[in-house]
């Protein structure tokens, strides 16, 4: 019988708990910014030129059919040969993002596609400019329609962040690997780290839920969403 | 019967029971017969490196090979039964032992105080030591050269713990995976130095004789155990004599003299 002791993992709660902030640090900035990007490139094969929505579909495609770990391990191992150091915490950031954007590209493409042409066309009668029409009326209500699939997109690149660990950026994996790898106490080192992921996912899943109606996209009246 | 449980409650208990049984799935059966159930079924499964040449590598028909293969495939053929082989990283190959996933580790296994809490050790079976390795320009003389420098080290293995003690408070020690993510941070130049066992460097070394890297100074001498089970005493003592065997008729020295081109010497028992 395998003796579970808890205590020799908890007693490293100082890692734990950095590395639980690092992850939620990391995550932030790359929600933020792989939001943005997704916006901006939903936005390109949505209503962008030609060119440039295929541009982007390239990039999209990319990203969406290969795995995260080799995007990171392209980016932290493959861009040196080309002259561009990272660090392990840069290029984990840049990855999340890159791979974020992708994801959050089709999910806010879905969501401006539903809109009802009516709609623009009122906007535009009302003269307003395209890219008024675009941030004041066709994007919070596509934000609102899709904000569900947007915020598990952004708790998945979260937990994926997990294999950022491979890389030495100190995240919360790591840290449970770290000490794992010094007391042998390797199911309760997992076992508390999920549970922390958990914690993580349920938190940053609350605080979107609440945030989005508040600061991203207004409420909306019912035939808007 | 002095509690009586009403057999509905019986039944959820059972359930929960169940529910737990991932949980056990790893526990062993029984404690303390490694051997005998090696015996019975025939069949020993040992864990080996396939990340570390020449003690342990993936040859190009895709197959393990290196001195720990070897000396695995010794240990079967000498209890008479057929090899398991499993291919494990520095950081995963005491939990595999802990979860009797394997009944023997043979993957340049060195022996401390740590790991002696939660597995025993056979007598030492190859030789083996870590250092810490950088270009020829980088002045590296000792510990106290590190500090301010980026070491890339695998994570849990007996060079991390040697480094994290060494080291000064500024070295930024980098802590990878498994050896080939070591490896690659630092030929891409993503670190400064180094610390890795012998055989891995000189693997690295031999592949990208650019870097320009060199030997800068040692660790620890550590010879390579074999890891068994707490308190599989059986097992332990018939490896033992196997080694010891094998030490007398010179087996030893000529699987150390194929893969590291150097006899064995004297090993600790």
């Amino acid at each position: 019988m395998i003796q579970l002791d808890f205590l020799a993992v908890l007693a490293e709660w100082p890692a734990l708990l950095r590395g639980a902030a690092f992850t939620l640090a990391l995550s932030a900035v790359a929600a933020l910014l792989g939001v943005g990007l997704g916006i901006a490139c939903g936005w390109a094969r949505a209503l962008g030129p030609r060119a440039l929505a295929r541009v982007v579909a390239v990039y999209v495609e990319l990203v969406r059919n290969t795995p995260f770990i080799v995007q990171l391990f392209f980016i932290f191992f493959g861009l040196p040969s080309l002259g561009v150091k990272l660090t392990p915490e840069v290029a984990s950031v840049i990855a999340m993002v890159v791979n974020l954007g992708a994801y959050a590209a089709e999910i806010v493409r879905a969501g401006i596609d539903n809109t009802p042409r009516g709609q623009v066309e009122a906007a535009r009668s009302l003269a307003l400019s395209e890219l008024q029409v675009f941030t004041r009326v066709v994007l919070p209500p596509a934000l609102g329609r899709v904000w569900p699939a947007l915020v598990s997109q952004i708790v998945i690149v979260m937990l994926g962040s997990a294999v950022c660990g491979q890389i030495s950026a100190q995240e919360l994996s790591y840290a449970a690997n770290l000490i794992q790898s010094r007391n042998f106490r390797a199911f309760e080192a997992y076992i508390v780290a999920t549970a922390l992921y958990l914690a993580l996912s349920v938190l940053v899943r609350w605080l979107l839920n609440w945030a989005g109606p508040r600061f991203v996209f207004g409420r909306l009246p019912a035939a808007g969403r | 019967m002095p509690h009586r449980t009403p057999p509905s409650i019986q039944g959820r208990r059972a359930l929960t029971l169940l529910a737990l049984l991932p949980l056990l799935a790893a526990t062993p059966s029984q404690a303390q017969n490694a051997l005998d159930e090696v015996l019975a079924k025939m069949q020993i499964n040992i864990a080996i490196p396939t990340d570390f040449p020449p003690y342990g590598s993936v040859n190009t028909e895709l197959k393990p090979q290196g001195l720990d293969i070897d000396m695995a495939n010794f240990i079967g053929a000498k209890l008479g039964v057929k090899v398991e082989l499993l291919p494990v990283t520095s950081a995963n190959r005491i939990p595999y032992l802990q979860t009797r996933k394997a009944d023997l580790v043979i993957s340049t296994l060195g022996k401390n105080a740590e790991r002696e809490k939660v597995i025993d050790f056979t007598a030492a079976y190859s030789p083996f030591f870590q250092a810490v390795f950088a270009p020829k320009g980088t002045a590296l003389k000792g510990p106290a050269d590190l500090a301010g420098k980026t070491v890339a080290v695998t994570r849990g293995a007996i060079e991390d713990l040697e480094l994290s003690k060494i080291a000064p408070p500024s070295t930024d020690i980098k802590r990878f995976e498994d050896n080939n993510t070591t490896v690659s941070a630092f030929v891409s130049g993503q670190v400064q130095a180094i610390a890795t066992g012998a055989s891995v460097a000189g693997d690295m070394m031999g592949r990208n004789p650019k870097l320009g890297a060199e030997y800068k100074f040692v660790l620890k001498d550590s010879p390579n155990y074999i890891g068994v089970a707490k308190g599989e005493n059986k097992l332990r003592l018939k490896v033992n004599e196997i080694i010891a065997a094998a030490k007398a008729s010179g087996e030893l020295d000529k699987m150390a003299q194929k893969w590291l081109g150097r006899p064995a010497g004297s090993l600790p028992e």
